[in-house]
C-alpha cells in the first residue's frame, strides 16, 4: 500500500511542479500578441498557401495589422468574403477585388508547333521536359501532358490539341498550376477589363521562332507601335504587356501577324481556342 | 574521445532510431516530403532529445533509482518531457524569436514523440547495464540519435523527391510506395551492422 502512495506522491509532485513552472513561465515570459493580427487571421482561410505573396496566413495578417501592406484583397482563396472581413477589422472601406485568372502562355498546338522527337515515356510534363526540353521544337512550348490539369482543384484546365487551356470563368487563381508547370508557362493575370496578354514565351530570334511555331511571337514590334498607351514592350524577341498601363483597347491583338495576343476576360474565354 | 565517437557513430548508423529501431515513424513519413521541413523537424528533434536527456538523466540517477522508484521511469519521463518542451517553446518565443520561427511549428509535434521518450529510456537502460555509460555518454547518444534521425529524414526526402516524378502504378501511389521505399532504405541500413565497433575497435 505504501508503495502506491509514494509513487502517486512522486508523480503528482512532479506534475504539480511542472504545471506551476509552466504557468509561471507563461506569465513571466508572455509575449505581447497583436490582437488585430489575430482577428485578421480569423478572417483568412488558414491554408497558408502563399498566394498573397507572404509566407503564410500569419505573415499576411501581421503585415496588414502592422501597416506593411494596406492591400486587403491579396487573399484569392478567401475571395470577396475574406477581403470584406479584413476591411471590417481594419476599419477601411472594402476595396474591390480584382478578379484574376491563370493563363497558359503558349498557343503551340499540334497545328502551330512542330515536334522534334517522338516521346513515348510517361505522360507527365515534368518527365518529358527532362528529355531534350520536351518533344516540341520550341523548348519554351507547352508539353501538353496536363500536369497543370491534374493540379487544378477546379477542373478549369483541359488540354486542347496538345496545349493546356484554362477557363477563366472556373479559375480561382490559386497558382497550383503555376507550380506544376515545368516550363513556367502559366502566369496569373488580371481578368477584369479585358487586359491584353501575349501568349508566347519564346526567347528565340524571330526567324527561329517562326520555324518552330506558327503562333510564336517573333518580336516584330507591330504591337508596340499600335499601342496608344505605351503598355507593350519587346524584351528578348518577345512582346510583354504592362497590365498597369493596358487599357484593353485590343489594337495590339488586331495587328499581331502571328495572332499571339489575346484579351483575357473573366466571363468569356477571350476567344482563345 | 574515442568511445564518444563510437557512441555517436553507433547511434547514427547501426542503431539508427528510424531505420533500425522503428521509432519516430510518424514524423518520418509525415514531414519528409520536402527537404526544408525534414531538416527543420530533425533539428528540432535533435534539440529536444538532448534537452530531454539532460533533464531526465539526473532525475533518474538522483531521485528515482536511489529510492527504488525505477518502475516510475516511463510516466515520470513523459511528464517531464512534455513540461520541458512547453517550457522551451515559451522561452524560445520570448528570447530567441528567430529560432522559434524556425522550430516553432515542430516543437509541439515532438512533445509526445516516441523517439524522444525512446532515447531517454534507452539511455537509462544502457546506463544500468554498463557503469561506464554515464551522463556524458548519454548526451552523446541522444545527439547521435537526433543526427541519425536527421540522416534518415534527409535521405528519405531525396527518395520521395525522386518518386514525385516517377510513373507509379495507380494502386501503389501515395502511402503504399512510400512504405515500400522506407522498407528498402531501412534494409540498406542493415549493412552498417558492426561498422562502428570495427572502426573504433571496442
Amino acid at each position: 500500500m505504501n508503495a502506491i502512495f509514494i509513487a502517486a506522491a512522486v508523480v503528482s509532485a512532479i506534475g504539480l511542479l511542472g504545471g506551476l513552472g509552466l504557468a509561471a513561465a507563461s506569465k513571466v515570459m508572455a509575449v505581447p500578441t497583436d490582437e488585430k493580427a489575430d482577428e485578421i487571421k480569423a478572417c483568412l482561410p488558414g491554408a497558408s498557401c502563399g498566394v498573397c505573396g507572404y509566407s503564410g496566413c500569419d505573415d499576411y495578417a501581421s503585415a496588414l495589422s502592422s501597416g506593411g501592406t494596406d492591400d486587403t484583397t491579396l487573399c484569392s482563396p478567401g475571395g470577396r468574403d475574406a477581403a470584406e472581413a479584413i476591411a471590417g477589422v481594419l476599419g477601411v472601406a472594402p476595396a474591390d477585388i480584382l478578379p484574376k485568372t491563370a493563363v497558359v502562355l503558349c498557343r503551340g498546338n499540334s497545328q502551330n508547333a512542330g515536334d522534334k522527337l517522338r516521346y513515348d515515356g510517361a505522360k507527365s510534363c515534368r518527365m518529358a521536359a527532362d528529355v531534350f526540353g520536351g518533344p516540341k521544337k520550341c523548348v519554351q512550348g507547352c508539353i501538353g501532358f496536363g500536369d497543370c490539369a491534374r493540379a487544378c482543384p477546379n477542373e478549369a484546365i483541359r488540354i486542347c490539341e496538345g496545349v493546356a487551356r484554362i477557363d477563366p470563368a472556373k479559375c480561382g487563381a490559386c497558382r497550383l498550376c503555376v507550380a506544376a508547370c515545368p516550363k513556367n508557362l502559366i502566369s496569373v493575370v488580371p481578368a477584369s477589363g479585358a487586359k491584353a496578354v501575349v501568349l508566347c514565351k519564346s526567347r528565340e530570334k524571330g526567324a527561329v521562332t517562326k520555324k518552330q511555331c506558327g503562333a510564336g511571337c517573333t518580336g516584330c514590334g507591330m504591337c508596340v507601335k499600335a499601342c496608344g498607351a505605351g503598355a507593350v514592350s519587346i524584351g528578348g524577341f518577345c512582346a510583354e504587356v504592362d497590365f498597369e498601363k493596358c487599357t484593353g483597347c485590343g489594337k495590339c491583338a488586331s495587328v499581331c501577324p502571328a495572332g499571339s495576343i489575346f484579351l483575357i476576360n473573366k466571363t468569356s474565354n477571350g476567344g482563345i481556342t | 574521445m574515442k568511445p564518444y565517437l563510437a557512441i555517436i557513430m553507433t547511434a547514427i548508423l547501426t542503431e539508427n532510431f528510424v531505420l533500425s529501431k522503428f521509432l519516430g515513424i510518424c514524423p518520418f513519413l509525415g514531414v519528409s516530403k520536402k527537404l526544408n521541413t525534414a531538416l527543420g523537424m530533425s533539428v528540432a528533434v535533435t534539440f529536444v532529445m538532448a534537452m530531454a536527456t539532460a533533464v531526465t538523466y539526473p532525475i533518474n540517477a538522483r531521485l528515482l533509482e536511489p529510492n527504488g522508484l525505477g518502475y516510475l521511469q516511463m510516466i515520470v519521463f513523459i511528464l517531464v518531457i512534455a513540461a520541458l518542451v512547453q517550457l522551451v517553446e515559451t522561452v524560445l518565443k520570448k528570447y530567441v524569436p528567430s529560432l522559434y520561427s524556425a522550430l516553432g511549428i515542430y516543437l509541439p509535434l515532438i512533445t509526445t514523440n516516441c523517439a524522444v521518450l525512446g532515447v531517454v529510456l534507452l539511455n537509462v537502460e544502457k546506463a544500468a547495464a554498463d557503469t561506464a555509460f554515464g551522463f556524458g555518454a548519454s548526451m552523446f547518444n541522444s545527439v547521435g540519435a537526433g543526427l541519425g534521425f536527421m540522416l534518415a529524414m534527409v535521405m528519405f526526402s531525396g527518395v520521395r523527391g525522386k518518386m514525385e516524378s516517377s510513373d507509379i502504378p495507380k494502386f501503389m501511389r501515395g502511402l503504399p510506395i512510400t512504405l515500400v521505399a522506407a522498407a528498402l532504405v531501412s534494409l540498406s541500413f542493415l549493412g552498417f551492422g558492426g561498422i562502428a565497433e570495427n572502426i573504433f575497435g571496442n
